[in-house]
């Protein structure tokens, strides 16, 4: 940058910009500090940037729509031109949806492009939060900005479920049923919360115009503040990167920001607007006028909600029957919803706490920027399997009767069978991922110690058959060894020599994450290998590294 | 875990806890070489490459000014064919006018900058002892300077002034509904004594005779329809009523059969679970199924709940004719209809 201040005095009219604006907002100093900013590279890493360019796609499409629609649950008769509704009775809401799709050139794609955004922004978040599961990005010093991330993968299917309500059509407001049925069940103020939240007794005319606040101001303000804080966060850790030569926790190894990811995120963010643009054009979503305007009583078999709301509505349709009961002084206590609503806050509670869990488990304070590859910490990813069998059952669990009437099974006996994999499918996916971990470990140890397999198979002298194994280079070598061993621990006595609850759960804990443990290869490990081959070449034949 | 001593590199040094540092461990050997890509080494590929980006830029250009032409070429009218030209031509050219920016800048980030990766310096985030000094220094001054700890009188009246100030602000909320008894409301619905079963949506009366053996009506109270349109989905989110005709012999329940007129019975159609309408009847086993969360209930036997997460059986509405032959109502639910709330079964 101070060669641009030396430039300005020649004059040009880049030079004069840059010279205008450090020394009115200290360009030149933003510019020494972040210009040059190293960032890795890994296609993983751009499920996060995926989310970030939808939501941008999102506040893009979504304020267009909003000069349009018309949050209002006044009755009007359609006059539009859609045929089928002619003369029928509606809300200005749907109307106005309706008219954005048929009458605004542009604005069907706007509708759709803001649908698929939706979808897709929450889609992912999602594999990003896994990404970041999957690796142990979640270590130290990044545990807050997990659960900075956490919130936003929350606040993202509050904003999708707000805007899902909006058109007033038939799925909206069976959606916005099903809501108001789960928040009567709430003990005590459920009847009264309800009320509040409609305005009076469901659907009532004020439902719309709220969501509608929520959906175009709260929320995305929210979402807008909290990745500021967790981009702000990426910027203090710098990003991690994969193990591998020359990657170590002290150093971060990658191309600057400027300028090959102005080039790549920035290309990158045209390449998901692009495809997003692409695919509104050409796929329909959520095509309002087919359902009509929201009436209780109809409502049209086999719907589903949007993806992300599956698993919420796949854990209320497992709830075994008869869980309603009344208590002594005759309130009734709706565990049938109550259930469902506690097993979903569990779950979520669990994954927000993942990364603090884990660090007291392992004690380990040191900062990590070096990411896990999967199969180096077994027990964390057969939990992070366990974790997305169960989402992904009560996920199926929204779609039992896709399911039975499409391959002609009995609906019960689908349900009844997703509600027993809702149990028994995290166990087993736990034990097969595990085990799974460990394997790849034991392979990985393997080509370490004797070299790749290469399918060529010597005859030696004296008759016997050997395949031939190369050594791999130092550097593929490096990525094999290079990973965070633990060990498990004994509960140890305190200083004043009591053995604490705490020590004996931590030791607990310790054994179920560690017991089963594969090392990395050692210096002295990897030398006596070599030694072995060596006297085998010797004693053996002129192949070279037999084993 | 306490923390061990600063080590003389200025970085602090933690506790590694049950991770294993061996003494043993292979050396890094540090960064792969770089490989030189064509581009790099032949003035030919890399000018190939450098036309590619500007040729990627070009059709973006070509993309964008297409969906100017199109928009304005592909009116919409009230044939909807229209619509879907224009969303076609006009969200096709918009997105290869961003696809191809894309590809363009991408593919010269990749040929054309350097390629070489280089690493750079990563500090803890911890900060140096000077700075966690001073830090802690300007708390300490700060709290010396207001006497913040000091001074207990005003440290507890804030307090209690910043758990109030909220209060004010939380019974705004209060008139978010004007309705004062909730599960009151709920109790009740149209249907009273007298009130005949009309269609939905048309509002045509039922004549027993014309309910067959089998048929199913979607029927409302009469009045619905002619109700101020802002009070109509409210009170049908309540009354909505499903009719059957069954067999007598068929019905289990004796209470069923009384409450129903020869056979005809009448259900509310507002799931017992969380609202859904229970709009599936399926004749051969007199089941009803909710589309929605597969609550499924025996007609022939109060409604109950045979399969599903709803816990109670749909309330039955009391049914006779009228001396026109017409099916009416004898009296509104014994019982709230829909899905359970706290109050429900407590007595008013």
């Amino acid at each position: 940058m101070s060669n641009a201040t030396n430039t300005a005095k020649k004059g040009g009219f880049l030079a004069g910009t840059a010279n205008y604006l450090d020394e009115r907002v200290g360009m030149g100093g933003i510019l020494k500090e972040f210009g040059r900013k190293i960032f890795p590279d890994h296609w993983s890493f751009m499920l996060g940037e995926v989310a970030l360019y939808s939501f941008l796609v999102l506040l893009l499409s979504g304020t267009y729509l909003t000069f349009f629609f018309q949050p209002s649950q006044v009755d009007v008769i359609y006059d539009g031109v859609y045929g089928p509704l002619k003369g029928a009775h509606m809300s200005i809401a749907y109307k106005s949806a309706l008219d954005i799709s048929f009458e605004v050139r542009g604005g069907l794609l706007m509708r759709e492009l803001h649908h698929w955004a939706a979808l897709l922004f929450v889609a992912a978040a999602g594999l990003h939060m896994m990404r970041v599961f999957f690796t142990g990005a979640f270590r130290k010093p990044r545990e807050i900005n997990w659960v900075v991330g956490f919130a936003l993968f929350v606040l993202a299917m509050g904003g999708g479920f707000t805007g899902y309500s909006l058109p007033d059509d038939l799925l909206s407001g069976n959606g916005l049923r099903i809501i108001d049925g789960m928040i009567k069940a709430i003990p005590v103020i459920g009847a009264y919360v309800s009320s509040m939240l409609f305005g009076g007794e469901f659907p009532g005319t004020h439902i719309v115009a709220r969501l509608y606040g929520l959906h175009i101001l709260l929320i995305p303000a929210l979402i807008l503040v909290f990745i500021a804080i967790h981009l702000f966060m990426v910027v203090i850790h710098k990003h991690t990167h994969y193990s591998g030569p020359g990657r170590r926790d002290d150093n971060v190894v990658g191309y600057p920001l400027m300028p090959v990811y102005v080039g790549k995120a920035g290309g990158f963010f045209f390449l998901v607007f692009g495809v997003l643009m692409l695919v509104a054009a050409t796929v329909s979503i959520n095509p309002i006028w087919l359902y009509g305007s929201y009436d209780p009583s109809p409502v049209s078999a086999g719907t589903q909600p949007d993806w992300y709301i599956g698993w919420a509505d796949g854990a209320l349709r497992l709830a075994p029957t008869h869980l309603e009961f009344l208590d002594w002084t005759g309130h009734t206590w709706s565990w049938n919803i109550l259930l469902p609503i506690l097993v979903l806050v569990v779950f979520v509670v669990l994954v927000a706490f993942y990364p603090f869990f884990e660090a007291w488990v392992t004690g380990d304070k040191r900062e990590h920027h070096v990411l896990d590859r999967p199969r180096n910490a077994p027990t964390r990813t057969a939990i992070g399997a366990a974790g997305m069998t169960f989402y992904a059952a009560l996920w199926a669990g929204a779609s039992t009767d896709l399911i039975a009437t499409h391959f002609h099974l009995s609906l019960n006996g689908v349900l009844t069978t997703i509600q027993i994999l809702l149990i028994v499918g995290p166990i087993i996916a736990f034990y097969i991922t595990k085990r799974t971990c460990l394997s790849l470990q034991r392979k990985d140890r393997e080509i370490v110690l004797h070299g790749r397999e290469t399918g060529r198979i010597v005859r030696l002298p004296h008759g016997e058959y050997m395949e031939v194994h190369e050594p791999i280079d130092d550097h593929e070598l490096y990525k094999l060894v290079d990973f965070v061993d633990h060990q498990p621990t004994v509960a140890r006595p305190n200083a004043k020599g009591k053995i604490t609850l705490g020590a004996r759960m931590r030791a607990a804990w310790s054994r179920f994450y560690f017991e089963d443990r594969v090392a990395p290869v050692t210096t002295g490990e990897l030398a006596e290998a070599r030694s072995h081959h060596e006297n085998h070449e010797v004693a053996g034949s002129d192949a070279k590294a037999l084993h | 875990m306490a923390s061990k001593q600063e080590s003389q590199g200025g970085e602090h040094e933690y506790s590694a806890g049950l991770a294993v540092v061996s003494a043993d461990k292979i050396a890094d050997p540090g960064l792969e070489p770089h490989r030189v890509r064509m581009t790099d080494k032949s003035e030919k590929h890399e000018k190939r490459a450098a036309s590619q980006v500007a040729g990627w830029f070009l059709i973006s250009i070509a993309g964008s000014i297409s969906a100017i032409v199109f928009y304005f070429l592909f009116p919409i009218n009230a044939d909807l064919n229209t619509v879907r030209t224009n969303t076609f031509f006009f969200g096709v050219s918009a997105a290869l006018g961003m696809l191809a920016i894309g590809f363009g800048a991408v593919h010269w980030a990749k040929t054309l900058m350097p390629d070489a990766e280089v690493a750079e310096a990563r500090h803890q985030t911890r900060g140096s002892e000077e700075v966690r000094a001073r830090a802690i220094e300007i708390v300490n001054l700060a709290n010396q300077e207001s006497g913040f700890s000091r001074r207990k009188l005003i440290r507890r009246s804030l307090y209690g002034a910043l758990a109030l100030f909220p209060l004010p602000g939380l019974v705004l909320f209060k008139d978010l509904t004007t309705n004062n008894n909730p599960s009151g409301t709920l109790r009740h619905t149209m249907w009273a004594r007298g009130v005949r079963l009309v269609t939905d949506p048309l509002g045509t009366p039922i004549k027993a005779a014309d309910v067959t053996l089998g048929s199913v009506f979607h029927v409302i109270p009469e009045g619905l329809n002619e109700l101020p349109e802002d009070q109509k989905l409210e009170q049908k989110a309540k009354a909505a009523v499903l009719l059957v005709r069954l067999d007598e012999s068929e019905i289990k329940s004796e209470k069923e059969k009384a409450w129903g007129h020869q056979g005809i019975v009448a259900y509310s159609k507002i799931c017992t679970h969380v609202g859904c309408p229970v709009a599936l009847y399926e004749q051969h086993t007199h089941h009803l199924l909710c589309p929605c969360h597969q609550s499924t209930f025996d007609i022939t036997d109060d409604c109950k709940v045979i399969f599903g997460p709803a816990s109670h059986a749909l309330p039955q509405l009391q049914i006779s004719v009228d001396n026109q032959g017409y099916l009416v109502a004898n009296h509104d639910f014994f019982e709230p209809v829909g899905p359970s709330f706290w109050e429900r079964s407590v007595n008013e």
